[in-house]
């Protein structure tokens, strides 16, 4: 039995890919069988964040399509023989991706794979609302900022109307909460939402706060999940959402600032 | 951070992002209630208002179509004001009887 995760937030530019990237990455880790897909048609992108843009050859479209067969779509991770990514196309139409031809290949996938990742595309048109329409559970990824934390209330409408498990009336998705992009200084200064104002405002489980971190732009630069970045401060806390995921008692690290003695907290430092 | 800004932690009631916090939840809260109504209810308000205008004239807003949870059920509230002048007005054949429940 394979679990579909959906990676969604309405609002673009959150970090959906990234958390795809680092989340897949840390399943596959665990010794978990994952596929990654990405539904971003038309702007593909995980692939290079992943880092084999040079060698997508065929992609999701063209599975769908019949142009090629799952498995010579997929690639396969240089670092982590158990993960594998579906890219997008890169097909201006919109149209090409179908529900039956999501499900077929969803399906297909769910034969080897133990979970399968689906980057969602921002917005609600079709590539989102089919990128979760299948889903078992979703990572809301959400900024602690207004309109992303708006948006991702909207998709948390959306999750639980317009996906396969609403419709036929199954068990709900699950959904998890995933705040990146944390600055537990500015919400200090009381210049940004804390994890706990969103969680009040979304009452969602939360499954991990991802820092604001430099690390982000440098593993995206070298094609690394940053996952794999043992120093990265947002390394460490993708870990630690996988272990969450995977039903383990992990702290929430990342939502303090480092300690600093009372002088320097008065004086600045 | 310096002395002003330890000073301005601790009054974080005036923050931006607790002015951020208040409009959200405001915001959230009535894109919910708006989110979990049937599709259907404008098209139910129309034809309720040309029902309605067969037998008495109203505004075009004098009908309001909410539809609210109530614990685990569902209240569809039709509410219907009449004109001032609908007493006074030729008498409709049959007399409708229809109060703002509120
Ligand atoms: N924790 C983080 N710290 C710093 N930068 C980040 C963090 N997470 C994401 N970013 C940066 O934010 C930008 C957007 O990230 P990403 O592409 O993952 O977002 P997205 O939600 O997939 O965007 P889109 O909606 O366009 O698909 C990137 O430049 C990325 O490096
Ligand atoms: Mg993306």
């Amino acid at each position: 039995m394979s679990r579909i995760i959906v990676v969604t937030s309405g609002k673009g530019g959150v970090g959906k890919t990234t958390t795809s990237a680092a989340f897949a990455m840390g399943l596959a880790m665990k010794g978990y069988k994952t596929a990654v897909i990405d539904f971003d048609v038309g702007l593909r992108n995980l692939d290079l964040i992943m880092g084999c843009e040079r060698r997508v050859v065929y992609d999701f479209v063209n599975v769908i399509n019949g142009e090629a067969t799952l498995n010579q779509a997929l690639i396969r991770d240089k670092r982590r023989d158990n993960l594998s990514i579906l890219p997008a196309s890169q097909t201006r139409d919109k149209e090409s991706l179908t529900q039956e031809g999501v499900e077929r290949v969803l399906n297909e996938l769910s034969e080897t794979f133990e979970y399968i990742v689906c980057d969602s595309p921002a917005g609600i048109e079709r590539g989102a609302t089919l990128a979760m329409y299948f889903a078992d559970d979703a990572v809301v990824v959400t900024n602690p900022e207004v309109s992303s934390v708006r948006d991702s209330d909207r998709m948390l409408g959306i999750l639980a109307s317009k996906s396969r498990r609403a419709e036929q009336g199954l068990e709900p998705i699950k959904e998890y909460l995933l705040l990146t992009r944390y600055s537990p200084e500015r919400v200090r200064l009381g210049e940004m939402l804390s994890v706990a104002d969103v969680q009040d405002i979304l009452s969602l489980h939360l499954l991990g706060v991802i820092p604001e971190s430099k690390s982000v732009l440098s593993a995206s630069n070298s094609g690394t999940p940053v996952t794999l970045d043992e120093k990265s401060d947002a390394g460490q806390a993708y870990r630690d959402v996988v272990r969450r995921y995977l039903g383990e008692r992990v702290p929430h690290r990342f939502v303090e600032e480092e300690k600093k003695g009372l002088f320097s907290r008065l004086f600045g430092g | 951070m310096g002395l002003l800004d330890y000073f301005r932690s601790r009054t974080p009631n005036t923050s931006s992002a607790s002015v951020a916090k208040e409009r959200l939840q405001i915001l959230v809260a009535h894109e919910r209630s708006e989110r979990n109504k049937p599709d259907y209810l404008p098209r139910l308000q129309r034809d309720l208002l040309e029902v309605v205008r067969r037998y008495v004239h109203v505004d075009d807003n004098a009908i309001t179509v909410t539809m609210e949870e109530d614990g685990n059920h569902e209240v569809l509230e039709l509410n219907i004001v009449l004109p001032e002048e609908a007493a006074a007005a030729p008498k409709p054949k049959p007399r409708q009887r229809s109060h703002p429940r509120r």
